[in-house]
């Protein structure tokens, strides 16, 4: 904006807001309802979900499955993306933010045009719409796809359509359940204290992988819950561990 | 003895009456009492023509509900005060037999203690919802152009203490999900580059996320960034009355020489 757009500015705003109504009572009422409808709103999340408190912090443990806050699982999502081009993981983790952070920060210092209507700053609308569409889907991916610890197999060639199926199901329920806190799968997880899964079908019949997953040998904690709870979670994660080859 | 005198020694007080010397009811005598009390803070602190500014600008006309969310993020944010001074009466940033049990108290036994501690685990949502839409409504109608540059600029420094409060928040349940997620958070935060470990030392104090590193987050959560965004939060309302809140962009002002007429000066 030039002087004279600044000028003009000014003059078309200060008649605007002559021509508008005093803040109180007017805005205020407005803000007033709004805020009613906020804390009406909070108090009904409050009784409805409550603030349930987990198991007590166990630095021990290697099985659990962090997980952020909803609003952070975009970043979260950023992060396990980037997690497998490693070379570029510092970067992308705090880089990619923070870049986007300055590109928020500096906007009314790049974008000096004076249009106002969004109509008529295309490039704007389109930049707005994209960001939104972005965040939304990597919200929701990162809400889906547990976390770092998810394994992503190759599947053996050769499968059937259900095979395959039960191959991507039972991929993802062993990223939920905490195996790899101690297997390695693949390049994923960690070596130990379990034996490797990488080729598990060779040494084990499906039976036998069951058997194992229900009465383990400690220190792997059973799953004969999950097998009860949800059967067919434990069905896909049992052929999923058969198709190791 | 002659006789008694007719005056008490202790005189009666003063009653408060009307001009014509009649007593006054009670109400209108307390009303009084009030605008005497407002008049002597007036006098000394001389705030009211700085509230008739700030209550009686005028807003442009136009003005609608998507105007709402900037005051309304300000009202989750003090919720999020109001219930956190509650929370803190209980809580003890002690990692070995404190943090998690007394929030387990919170939830059990105090009175609507799981109630307020869920107003402000949910408020803290609803206060991210709310400043991302409130956000969104002023790019959206180009309102951090000339001459609200700055107000933007503010805006996106509270958006960034807004999501630090989330952070260093998720911690002080101490669960099994709070400090494994926030493990990995200071994790991210050290890899960055250059300052990156500098930023994991300060948040884990120490090299070891241990004692010190729940009553570092406890300390940032609870004074530190609050501190900051009350006084930013300040600035940015204040230049939003200064400044005047935008027109909504569709309203054109009419002809300056048409206008001219309608406008008191
Ligand atoms: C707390 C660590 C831990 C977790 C979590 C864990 N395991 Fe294990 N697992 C072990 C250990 C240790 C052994 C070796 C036990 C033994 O000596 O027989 C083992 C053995 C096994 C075996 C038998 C391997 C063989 O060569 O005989 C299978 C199969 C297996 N685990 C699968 C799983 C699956 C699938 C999961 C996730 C659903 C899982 N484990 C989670 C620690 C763990
Ligand atoms: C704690 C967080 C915040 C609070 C309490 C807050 C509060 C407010 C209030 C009450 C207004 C008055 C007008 C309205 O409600 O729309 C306002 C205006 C404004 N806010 Fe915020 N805000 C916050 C965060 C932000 C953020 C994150 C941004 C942008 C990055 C921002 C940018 C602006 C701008 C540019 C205006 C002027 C809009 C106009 O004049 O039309 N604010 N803010």
């Amino acid at each position: 904006m030039n002087q004279s757009e600044k000028e003009q500015y000014l003059r078309e705003y200060s008649i605007l807001k002559n021509e508008g109504k005093p803040f109180f009572p007017y805005a205020v009422a407005k803000d007033s309802i709004m805020a009613v409808i906020v804390m009406l709103v909070i108090m009904f999340l409050s009784m409805e979900f409550g603030a349930e408190l987990g198991p007590k912090a166990n630095p021990t443990t290697t099985t659990y499955v962090p997980r952020p806050d909803w609003y952070f699982f975009f970043l979260f999502e950023v992060f396990r993306v980037m997690k497998e081009v490693p070379k570029y993981t510092p970067f992308a983790a705090i880089g990619i933010p923070t870049l986007c952070m300055l590109g928020l920060f500096l906007l009314p210092i790049y974008d000096r045009s004076p249009e106002r209507l969004i109509t008529k700053r295309p490039l704007a609308l389109a930049a707005g719409l994209m960001t939104i569409v972005t965040i939304a889907f990597l919200t929701v991916e990162g809400s889906s796809t547990g976390s770092p610890n998810e394994v992503q197999v190759t599947p053996p060639s050769g499968l059937t359509a259900s095979e395959r199926t039960a191959f991507y199901a039972g991929e993802i329920v062993v990223g939920e359940s905490g195996c790899l806190g101690c297997h390695l799968i693949g390049d994923y997880g960690n070596n130990g204290p379990g034996p490797p899964l990488t080729h598990i079908a060779k040494i084990l019949e499906p039976g036998g992988i069951a058997a194992t997953l229900r009465n383990p040998t400690a220190p792997m904690p059973s799953f004969a819950g999950l097998a009860q709870q949800s059967p067919k979670k434990f069905k896909y994660l049992v052929e999923f561990l058969s198709l190791l080859h | 003895m002659a006789s008694v005198p007719k005056t008490p020694l202790v005189p009666e007080p003063l009653q408060p009456t009307e001009p014509d010397g009649s007593p006054m009811h009670p109400a209108d005598a307390l009303a009084e009492g009030g605008l005497t009390v407002v008049d002597w803070l007036d006098e000394r602190t001389q705030i009211s023509p700085g509230l008739r500014w700030m209550m009686y600008r005028k807003v442009p006309k136009g003005i609608n509900w998507a105007y709402t969310l900037g005051s309304a993020t300000l009202f989750a944010f003090l919720n999020q005060a109001v219930t956190g001074v509650f929370l803190a009466m209980y809580y003890q940033p002690n990692v070995n037999g404190g943090a998690y049990e007394s929030i387990r108290n919170i939830n059990d036994n105090v009175f609507l203690g799981q109630f307020v501690h869920g107003m402000h685990k949910w408020g803290a949502s609803v206060m991210i919802v709310l400043i991302f839409l409130h956000m969104g409504r002023v790019f959206f109608f180009g309102a951090y152009k000339y001459p609200r540059e700055l107000t933007w600029i503010i805006g996106v420094v509270l958006l960034i203490l807004t999501l630090a409060m989330g952070f260093t928040g998720y911690l002080l349940p101490f669960d099994n999900r709070s400090y494994w997620a926030t493990i990995v958070g200071v994790n991210i935060n050290n890899t960055a580059p250059f300052l990156g470990p500098y930023i994991g030392d300060f948040l884990r104090a120490g090299p070891e996320f241990g004692a010190t590193t729940l009553s570092r987050f406890y300390a940032i959560h609870m004074m530190l960034i609050p501190g900051i965004m009350a006084a930013l939060i300040g600035f940015h309302l204040y230049l939003v009355a200064k400044l005047g809140i935008s027109a909504p962009p569709w309203l054109k002002a009419q002809e300056p020489e048409a206008a001219i007429t309608t406008v008191e000066v």
